[in-house]
């Protein structure tokens, strides 16, 4: 299935969470936020959420700024 | 009325340091982490941006000791009410702190704040319990509607953000102190120290920047100077200085003199 992450058509395996999917860009939970098609993915919430076909995801972390 | 009695509280939270610090426009990373150490600040601000996703392992937080700051991630880049809620909900769930710094602005051009859609983000963020640290015009309806609304500081610009032109108005500045109970932070607009030194000597709670460090020749040697002049400058204001006379008054005795 195809998703939209951080603004790229990426594809995803079907029966996806977000966990499995942060895993497989080697990303560390920790220090990130995910928002599902604009509403926030509570971490504790990340092995159950599944993603669909057509999803909106953004993954995103903390850089330099002032 | 000892320096260590003299903490800055934002939000509950106590502070030694006046001085904060932004983490955009470094050479490096480990530059980023030893200004930082040197500049004695303990308020760190950060951006939130999407992770690259053929990025390498090296991030910003990798080089900086979380134990020692309170990250009070920005909204820069936000032009609407909207973008800035999300964004701050967005940094709340990767931080796990509630400390913000609301920026919402107008204009490329100037990075001046739409102090419209500022308001209506501080009012959604106030509600869902952040601490909400605006950067605002210096304007004191502005402040005092910030206030109001239940923002934990107040922050007007000296200046546009990174031109280094210092406080443009400190009579502003002043007349929002005098009408604000909320610590008032100047943000944006300082070049060099004496700039710092005077936002801290007109009484303002404290001091941030970013490119005046980060941008100097000698990142290092200019976060240094930062530090000892919002020391200086708020021991300044809280010695009190002279008034201004326009004519002479000899320090030393006119009793004794010889002839």
């Amino acid at each position: 299935m195809q998703i939209v992450l951080n603004g790229e058509s990426v594809e995803a395996a079907v029966g996806s969470t977000v966990a499995t999917l942060l895993k497989q860009l080697g990303i560390s939970r920790e220090r990130v936020a995910v928002e599902l098609n604009t509403d926030i993915v509570p971490k504790a919430g990340y092995e159950t959420q599944l993603i669909a076909d057509g999803d909106k995801i953004e993954i995103v972390h903390f850089v330099g700024g002032g | 009325m000892t320096e260590s009695a003299d903490k800055l509280i934002i939000g509950g939270r106590e502070f030694s340091s006046r001085l904060m610090v932004g983490t955009g426009k470094y050479a490096s990373f480990e530059q980023t982490a030893r200004a930082l150490e040197i500049s004695g600040a303990e308020i760190i601000t950060v951006a939130v941006r999407r992770v690259n996703l053929d990025r390498s392992k090296e991030s910003l937080l990798d080089y900086i000791d979380l134990k020692k700051y309170t990250l009070l991630p920005n909204t820069a880049g936000c032009y609407t009410a909207d973008d800035a809620v999300r964004t701050c909900r967005l940094a709340r769930e990767a931080g796990m702190s509630d400390f913000v710094k609301l920026e919402v602005l107008g204009d490329e051009k100037t990075l001046f704040p739409d102090n419209e859609e500022l308001l209506k983000a501080a009012k959604i963020l106030v509600s869902e319990g952040f601490t909400v640290l605006p950067y605002c015009s210096d304007d004191v309806i502005v402040c005092k509607k910030l206030e109001d609304l239940g923002c934990a500081a107040v922050m007007p610009l000296g200046a546009p953000i990174g031109s280094g032109l210092g406080i443009r108005n400190p009579y502003n500045i002043r007349i929002i102190l005098e009408n604000v109970r909320v610590p008032v932070i100047v943000d944006a607009g300082v070049g060099s120290a004496s700039d710092a030194a005077i936002a801290m000597e007109l009484g303002c709670a404290g001091v941030l920047m970013n490119t005046a460090i980060a941008g100097a020749q000698d990142p290092l040697a200019m976060a240094e100077a930062m530090k000892l002049a919002v020391i200086a400058g708020r021991l300044s204001f809280r010695a009190g200085r002279i008034p201004r006379k326009l004519y002479a008054n000899a320090s030393s005795p006119l009793d004794g003199l010889i002839g």
